[in-house]
């Protein structure tokens, strides 16, 4: 069963490198499209009960921009890439040319924008982790939403839920200290995906 | 002192006035509360799925309606709820993200509220207020001193059904 696999400490480090590098990718492309310079941290790789993912994001209540994609192909996995609300309205005002505090809300524009960048940020990752693996996988149109960030998990877990108790997790923070914007990208494979990129990835 | 008891996803908690039992960023979860207005005792019970029965064995099984409610139904009565007063409460089911063409797991909400109902009229358990559907997370909670079940919201306010 796959919520039982227990994966190496090698297959975490293959897992980290190529969460590393489609982040790293990920990265640059957001830097050129806003034109400011984007840190991020090492990513995350971690197998972790469901319940306990909404603690990674500041807690469910805490309100944040979600944008989802699906991911098809040979390994199905999902993509939330999440911003503290604060952080979501300061990249709309890069974005958008406004000067930083304008955005309070979003609007129409303000969405597609940054729905933008979710593909954006998903393409580059997703070229990443095709020239690892040579798994092609295709990214859904984005969906937005801003609410709680417990809520906008349930979407993600539920579907987990029905598989397993636990979930892989490849996470990275994206940083751009000058502006205060931050973010987390999570690329969550599907359980049956899993074995799928262990297998592509050819590490014991 | 009120005590706040939290209730993680997936999870249930049950407990007596002054208590009040509170479940974080529901979205397409559901918080279903039982409780006895007389001797002031219920529970909280935060599902994420509709059915045990369509998903692989699990080791937790309050992460279902059809298994979550029958044991918190236990340990409330356990607790010294008389069954017949038992009332129960229901919030959440919301599909956060709007999709063209949404899969069955998009519409998790739905089924779970759907769920949710059938199984707590299978159990015999009336339904007396029911805050379901939309697209927006909740808390929920329910204070054990009187039943009040409130259900806040980002945007569209906070009420008590």
């Amino acid at each position: 069963m796959t919520d039982e696999l227990n994966l190496s400490a090698n297959q975490l480090d293959a897992l980290r490198e190529i969460g590393n590098v489609g982040a790293g990718n990920s990265a640059t492309a957001l830097s050129q499209v806003i034109n400011r310079r984007i840190d991020m941290n090492v990513p995350k790789v971690s197998m972790v009960p469901l319940e306990v993912v909404p603690d990674l994001v500041g807690g469910p209540d805490a309100v944040v921009v979600g944008i989802f994609m699906r991911v098809y192909g040979k390994a199905p996995s999902n993509i939330l890439f999440l911003l503290p609300q604060k952080s979501a309205f300061y990249l709309v005002d890069t974005l958008m040319g406004k000067p930083r505090g304008q955005t309070t809300s979003l609007d129409f524009m303000d969405e597609s924008a940054l729905m933008e960048i979710g593909n954006i940020l998903s393409g580059a990752y997703l070229n990443a982790f095709f020239t690892f693996t040579q798994i092609t996988m295709l990214p859904s149109i984005p969906a937005l939403a801003m609410d709680m960030a417990g809520a906008l998990l349930n979407v993600v877990l539920a579907q987990l839920g029905q598989m397993g108790d636990r979930a892989l997790v490849i996470e990275t923070e994206f940083l751009s200290e000058d502006d205060g914007i931050n973010g987390q990208f999570f690329l969550v494979p599907d359980p049956g995906s899993l074995e799928t990129i262990i297998h592509a990835v050819g590490v014991e | 002192m009120a005590d706040l008891i939290r209730v993680g996803m997936a999870d249930y908690k049950v407990g007596s006035a002054p208590s009040t039992i509170i479940s974080y960023g529901l979205g397409s979860c559901i918080g279903i509360s039982l409780y006895d207005p007389q001797a002031k005792i219920g529970g909280l019970l935060h599902i994420m799925l509709p059915d045990s029965t369509q998903a692989r064995p699990t080791e937790n099984p309050a992460k279902f309606a059809d298994t979550g409610l029958p044991l918190m139904l236990k340990d409330v009565l356990a607790l010294g709820a008389n069954r017949a007063r038992l009332v129960a409460k229901i919030a959440g089911g919301a599909q956060m993200f709007a999709f063209q063409n949404a899969t069955d797991i998009m519409r998790v909400g739905t089924r779970n509220a759907e769920a949710a109902k059938k199984i707590l009229k299978d159990l015999n358990i009336k339904i007396i207020a029911e805050d379901t559907g939309g697209t927006y997370g909740r808390t929920v909670s329910i204070d054990l001193n009187d039943g009040v079940y409130k259900v806040k919201t980002i945007d569209k306010g906070e009420k008590e059904i």
